[in-house]
């Protein structure tokens, strides 16, 4: 019943996406006001029912029914409820339900909530992408992955999973369910996966209004300004569902790195490198009139992307080319990708004429062609990523070879285009709009840039002789110099300017220029990972050993003593085994590490759980590889040290909350006063 | 030399002990280095090991898999390091048995070589679109006067 009524909400769902398609259309043949108005009422109507829809299938899980395919494969009796309900995108079915489910929230918000009356006469067409798009979403769901299908049982022993009853068979009530994937039964799942979807269907927005000036004709930029918020905000969270992923990474799979450049984390970071991109491109066509169709392309970029890593990642097409046919989405998805694909190419050779921005550049040093440069980068930077994502496809197609294409790679050919990331992001704080000059930019910038220069000189003093990590870390520093050497200087003209306390200067600054601040805390949240970055990848040390239990072996200056080994009693269907050691670290100081491996039988699945101890110098990273409990208990451990890594984690705080701040709408300053 | 002489068979016996005792400490000696030398250490075989995926897993380098599987082949480096082979030659083997998928990197030949040659060409691509659209909207800097940007609400 509860089944049958989550099936019937997707449908009227589903129907009712169609129906404001239609309804759009016709209210524009017509000009009807009506029409075009109960289209975008259609637009928000379909939320609720979404949401009625997951509740019946969070009900069936809650409530344990196995005999739905879904709650079989990812729900357990005794898995908490946190799990439980984190079950919803712990599989194919589910999370596609979820996925659908935050696009018509977005979709929902966007047309309640947005700037509609400025945006008139761009949103039935804004309506007609959006629930084409959702419409497709809603038809995978429905018909190719029903999370409401249940296990059917034929005489010849014939198992099948159908929503309707097929003739002939009984239904299937298995006494338990198979349980959620180990790897994600972890609180870093319970959070990235929501970041990352709300991120990727949020850019929805930003591209339907883009697509629909470019119908339109309506060129003039207001979609780009009116629609800022969404992208900001689709930005914001697929950065905190990179991150949580990255942590995830970091926390539960024990092989002591961040990132692994697998094709699943880069189909994320395409979309998030030409969202960058586009949010900062976009300041230069508000500024300086450059950019408009570049702009353009970008947007649409970044939402094909999203659309194609949701089609690299479910299509099963990452692991061979034949999964591709054999995947039911597979084919719908590529039809998708094709149609915004087109669509959005057409639109742009359609409007290729109109979209000639009038601005000039005026100098290489402006600022407006410092912008011109990080967003070469940042493209440049996804090309590369598609490169690799692509090229294993494209040789099993070509060569009938399957190759990997792994993080060594990704590692020597985007390390140096980061390097020039950083460089710009130094030097554009201190650059001017429109007219400029080496010379000018030069006397701005040769404070900071002299200073700087103590940092690689005392890394060569302490006998650092990593060209790659001594360059990175300069560039760090030049960045962090800049940011607050202009912050200083602008704080002071302002206290002269106004007469009043450095403090009060310095908050009414940061208060009255959300927008350029948040993005300069962003610039230091980046900056601060990346020193986190370098540390690992230069500095990282690693060995393994094994040993007895009470004996003890030294590692980066600290000893470790192996206590023994523990089975602590569980809640669910998995057994624990937790080898405990005592760290010396010398000067008296001493902590326990607890690192374990959690054994999932009726998964036939292990997770192996590091034991860490962190501190802003870099975290003891223990993991247990093997164990003997026979006549002598000894163990093998693979030990990593890896410096600086905290400081990626806190850089990753202080860029969520530079966007956060950016987003926060505020007066500006000359509303708040201008010195004169 | 007289064995019968007390003094003699004191000699003679001690010689011989102490060749036999330095005879036990050679092959003692050999015994250990030649253990040493023939069983690699773990950190060993993982330099090798990270150089390959896992065979069966996705996207996971052998020397952190922690399937069963990944722990023979680890064994199976072990094995062949003590035999003498090298490092290449492991990799080799391993690609015999199961294909170029298990190399973290495309050897550069053939359709490889597109992996390779692509990111320098994009590079330079970008740069030579980018200088001509710099020519493309190049003004004349005279009418238009620089700001820092730092004065209003609407920057970056």
């Amino acid at each position: 019943m509860i089944a049958n009524l989550g099936f019937g909400f997707l449908f009227i769902a589903f129907l009712i996406s169609l129906y404001a398609i239609g309804t759009a259309i016709y209210g524009l043949c017509a000009k009807s006001h009506a029409f075009l108005e109960s289209a975008r009422i259609a637009t928000i109507v379909i939320f609720p029912l979404v949401t009625l829809s997951v509740l019946s299938l969070l009900g069936l899980m809650l409530t344990g029914q196995f005999e739905y395919t879904y709650v079989f494969r990812v729900i357990s009796q005794d898995m908490p409820l946190i799990l439980k309900i984190t079950a919803l995108w712990g599989g194919q079915a589910g999370s596609l339900l979820f996925w659908v489910w935050l696009l018509a929230g977005v979709t929902a918000a966007s047309f309640l909530w947005g700037k509609q009356k400025q945006l008139k006469a761009l949103v039935p067409w804004a309506v007609i992408i959006t629930m084409t798009t959702l419409a497709f979403f809603l038809f995978m769901v429905l018909f190719l992955e029903n999370p409401f299908e249940r296990i059917w049982l034929f005489a010849n022993g014939q198992v099948v999973s159908s929503f309707i009853q097929p003739a002939g068979s009984f239904v299937v009530i298995p006494p338990a369910g198979f349980g959620l994937n180990p790897l994600l039964r972890n609180t870093g799942m319970v959070l990235h996966p929501p970041m990352l979807y709300l991120g990727f269907v949020t850019f929805l927005v930003p591209f339907a209004y883009a697509a629909a000036s470019l119908i339109t004709g309506e060129v003039s930029g207001d979609w780009m300004r009116l629609t800022r918020g969404w992208t900001l905000a689709g930005w914001i969270f697929l950065s905190a569902g990179l991150v949580l992923g990255s942590r995830w990474s970091y926390d539960l799979l024990g092989w002591g790195g961040y990132w692994s450049w697998d094709p699943v984390e880069i189909a994320a970071l395409m979309p998030w490198l030409t969202a960058t991109a586009f949010l900062h491109s976009a300041i230069v066509e508000e500024r300086r009139d450059l950019f408009k169709l570049w702009n353009y392309v970008l947007v649409m970029l970044t939402f094909c992307l999203v659309i194609l890593g949701a089609f690299l990642t479910r299509s099963g097409v990452l692991s061979s080319v034949h999964a591709f046919s054999g995947s039911s989405i597979g084919p719908v998805f590529f039809i998708l990708i094709g149609l915004i694909f087109v669509t959005s190419l057409g639109l742009l050779l359609w409007r290729w004429n109109s979209l000639t921005a009038s601005g000039e550049l005026h100098s290489i040093f402006s600022r407006e062609s410092l912008f011109l440069f990080n967003n070469i980068l940042f493209v440049c930077l996804f090309l590369i990523c598609l490169t690799g994502v692509l090229f294993p496809i494209l040789s099993e197609v070509f060569t009938g070879q399957q190759v990997t294409v792994g993080a060594q790679w990704y590692k020597s050919t985007t390390g140096p285009l980061f390097a020039l990331l950083l460089l710009l992001m130094g030097i554009v704080p201190l650059s001017v709009w429109g007219a400029s000059s080496a010379k000018r930019l030069g006397n701005e910038l040769w404070k900071p840039a002299v200073v700087s220069l103590l940092i690689p000189t005392g890394l060569l003093l302490a006998g650092i002789r990593s060209w790659g990590a001594v360059l990175a870390l300069w560039l760090a520093g030049l960045v962090i110099l800049v940011l607050f050497y202009d912050f200083w200087r602008t704080v002071s003209a302002w206290r002269s300017a106004m007469h009043e306390p450095l403090l009060a200067s310095g908050f009414r600054l940061l208060l009255g220029n959300h927008r350029r601040y948040g993005g300069l805390l962003v610039h230091l949240g980046v900056v601060l990972m990346a020193v986190g970055i370098v540390g690992i990848e230069f500095f990282q040390t690693q060995t393994q050993v094994t040993i007895q239990q009470g004996s003890s072996f030294s590692f980066h200056g600290d000893t470790l003593h192996f206590d023994g080994l523990t089975t602590p009693g569980t809640t669910d269907d998995h057994e624990i085994t937790l080898a405990v050691l005592t760290v010396d670290a010398g000067n008296g100081k001493t902590f326990s590490l607890a690192p374990c491996v959690d054994n999932y039988t009726a998964q036939a699945q292990s997770v192996t759980v590091p034991g860490v101890w962190s501190t802003p110098a870099g975290d003891l990273y223990i993991v247990l590889v093997d164990w003997q409990s026979s006549a002598t208990t000894s163990a093998t451990f693979r030990v990593y040290y890896n410096p600086l890594i905290d400081w990626l984690w806190i850089g990753a705080v202080v860029l969520i909350l530079g966007g956060l701040f950016a987003f926060w709408p505020a007066k500006s300053v000359q509303e708040r006063g201008q010195p004169t | 030399m007289n064995l019968n002489h007390p003094f003699s068979r004191k000699i003679f016996l001690l010689v011989i002990a102490v060749s036999i005792a330095i005879e036990g400490m050679a092959i003692l000696v050999y015994t250990v280095k030649a253990q040493t030398q023939l069983t690699p250490s773990d950190d060993q075989v993982n330099a090798v090991a990270s150089q390959l995926y896992c065979p069966v897993c996705e996207n996971i380098t052998l020397d952190v898999c922690t399937t069963p599987a990944c722990v023979q082949w680890r064994e199976m480096i072990r094995e062949q390091l003590a035999q003498g082979a090298t490092p290449a030659q492991i990799k080799a083997y391993f690609v015999q048995q199961y294909g170029l998928r298990v190399l973290t990197l495309p050897p550069p030949a053939g359709f490889n070589w597109v992996l390779y040659l692509l990111p320098p060409v994009i590079f330079l691509a970008a740069l030579l679109l980018t200088v001509r659209f710099i020519r493309a909207h190049r003004g004349n800097g005279q009418n238009t006067p620089g700001s820092s940007g730092i004065d209003g609400g609407q920057n970056g």
